[in-house]
């Protein structure tokens, strides 16, 4: 079971809402496909992402994949422990492995997202 | 390791395993009318008579000018061990060596190249390679681009013609190239225009990605690029620096006055002019760029039994992993000229290599007061290295009747940058440590014979010193 009080992606982000800041991450399963992870590349503070905008990529052994933002808003902070441990993001993917902070522009747009249960759902489907 | 083509029985081995009964069966999915058709060819020649007629062809070829020609391309003498060593047939593959535990030697002397490269220029990464400078310069360019996530490049009018013309091809995807002015006179005439640049540059409204400038020039002038780079970088823009290696012996290296890339011909490094390239582009850039460097980059580690081994690495940014976001569409390396160039350093050493741009720079020095003694002067008044620019009335007949002489003048500027007037009357020439004093003689008694035959006064404006 995955943190039920986020809200995800079908490309495997989790959004972590508080007022009209959000935080947002991978998951443990979009880390546990990607295998070790070697580096993440995060945007500069202040840039403005529309929803489901390319924010980043993150790189593993194996595999590079893009990071897309789940909800738009404003870049506030990224996570500045990526930079010398980006393996925070397998050992600890919805805590110290969070990416960014969005100042959001539409909250009502987190409705859209998937729950826990749904996300449950869509990775048992495979 | 032997890179023959498959026998027949390689071949009927291989088909007997997929089910098949020939070659053409693998290619029924693709349309008919697709597929490559028969090469029109002429018949096969006796061995002799195509020898014969191969040799004839290659006769055509002046190897008897007094060559004063470089403008991106330039003679060197290269150590016989070069051209033996690159005979081995263990190099001929321009492939990629994916599979470390049968390529240890390809991926050393890559790793070699990469380490030599890295210390010419002074700057963190070096890749293996690319296809010649002007590609090299373009993906420059482009990785400025990605690192800033701005789509507005300056390139300096000094930067090789034919290395802007490849850039701008590159950008015709979306992105801007725009091109800063060279200075029309006075001491800094031919260099990068600054003042120029700043105003470029303060465009906040277009964000400048990167600004490319030549050391040395395509003019054969020594640019002032600690001010450019500063320039470029207090615009939040990153500074290339495209450079002739062997020059770098002598000049301050990229590394040295803060360019974030290093672009580059590496052809004076060992390898012939030959053919009008691809020769080897060169590039290299600080750490901080290293995930958005193309071609490849080879590391040194440790075997599970502790021994040193040599992988490729940083392969994310490949076209492998990455697919259509991969940092570059290359997908072979120029890896028997990278080679070329590492014999070609690892056997000249530093004191060699320095000897080899301080003897040509001398060798300008001597063509330059020879070329005044008859009446032709520089249109320039800076320094330069090796290359320069002089004036003489109808560059294009005088350089023709110094070919009619045994002499090859050098480059006609009209028909290389036809939009400058202030290079109507240039010749490019160029010195290098194969000019000999005689050469420099016969080129400086038959110009003064051309321009004896000319009505107009040979004389030029003396630059201003």
């Amino acid at each position: 079971m995955v943190p039920s009080d986020l809200r995800y992606t079908k490309d495997h982000e989790w959004v972590r809402l508080d007022g009209d800041e959000a935080t947002i991450g991978i998951t443990a399963y979009a880390a546990d496909q990607l295998g070790d992870i070697v580096f993440v590349e995060l945007p500069e503070t202040g840039r403005t992402l529309d929803q489901f905008a390319t924010f980043g990529v993150v790189e593993s052994v194996k595999a590079v994949s893009d990071l897309f933002a789940p909800l738009s808003g404003e870049v506030t902070g990224t996570n500045p422990d990526l930079g010398p441990s980006p393996e925070l993001v397998n050992s600890d993917p919805f805590g110290g492995g969070w990416m960014i902070r969005l100042r959001v522009a539409d909250a009502g747009q987190v409705d859209a997202l998937l729950d826990a249960d749904a996300y449950d759902a869509l990775i048992a489907a495979g | 390791m032997p890179y023959g083509p498959h026998t027949a029985d390689d071949r009927a081995r291989m088909l007997g395993a997929l089910g098949l009964t020939s070659v053409d069966q693998l290619f029924e999915d693709i349309p008919v009318g697709l597929r490559a058709s028969h090469l029109d060819l002429p018949d096969p020649e006796p061995e002799l008579e195509l020898a014969a007629r191969l040799s004839g062809l290659a006769a055509r070829n002046r190897t008897d000018l007094a060559s004063f020609l470089g403008a991106g391309v330039y003679r060197h003498w290269s150590p016989p061990a070069v051209d033996q060593l690159l005979l081995r047939g263990e190099w001929y593959t321009a492939y990629t060596p994916y599979q470390p535990e049968i390529s240890q030697g390809t991926l050393q002397s890559i790793y070699e190249y990469e380490s030599l490269l890295a210390e010419l220029v002074d700057l963190d990464v070096v890749s293996a390679s690319h296809y010649d400078g002007a590609a090299a310069t373009a993906e420059a360019a482009l990785m400025t681009c990605r690192a800033t996530r701005r789509e507005r490049v300056l390139v300096s009018r000094g930067v090789h013609p034919h290395y802007r013309a490849t850039t701008r091809t590159y950008f015709e995807g979306g992105l801007e190239l725009e091109e800063i002015p060279l200075v029309a006179e006075g001491e800094a005439a031919g260099t990068t225009d600054l003042a120029a640049l700043e105003r470029m540059l303060a465009d906040t409204e277009r964000p400048v990605a990167g600004v490319i400038a030549a050391q040395p020039d395509f003019l054969g002038l020594l640019e002032p690029m600690p001010e450019i780079g500063r320039l470029a970088h207090a615009a939040g823009a990153l500074f290339v620096a495209v450079v002739e290696p062997v020059s770098l012996a002598v000049l301050a290296p990229p590394g040295a006055y803060g360019a974030d890339i290093a672009a580059g011909e590496g052809q004076p490094l060992g390898i012939a002019p030959q053919y009008g390239g691809p020769y080897l582009g060169i590039l290299a850039s600080t750490d901080a760029l290293v995930r958005q460097i193309p071609g490849r980059l080879v590391g040194m580690t440790t075997d599970l039994d502790g021994r040193r081994a040599f992988v490729m690495t940083m392969r994310a940014r490949e076209q492998d992993i990455r697919r259509d976001k991969a940092a570059s569409n290359i997908c072979t390396n120029q890896a028997l000229l990278a080679l070329a160039a590492s014999i070609y350093l690892a056997t000249l050493g530093p004191h060699g290599l320095r000897d080899v741009a301080a003897l040509g720079a001398a060798r300008a020095a001597e063509l330059e007061a020879a070329l005044a003694a008859v009446g032709v002067s520089r249109l320039h008044p800076g320094p330069y290295l090796n290359e320069f620019v002089v004036g003489v009335p109808d560059a294009r007949t005088v350089h023709r009747r110094l070919l009619a002489s045994g002499v090859l003048a050098g480059l006609v500027l009209a028909d290389a940058e036809p939009d400058d007037a202030s290079l109507a009357d240039g010749l490019l020439v160029c010195a290098t440590e194969l000019t000999t004093p005689a050469e420099i003689a016969t080129f400086a008694g038959a110009l003064s014979t051309v321009l004896a035959d000319f009505d107009i006064p040979p004389v030029t404006a003396e630059p201003v010193r």
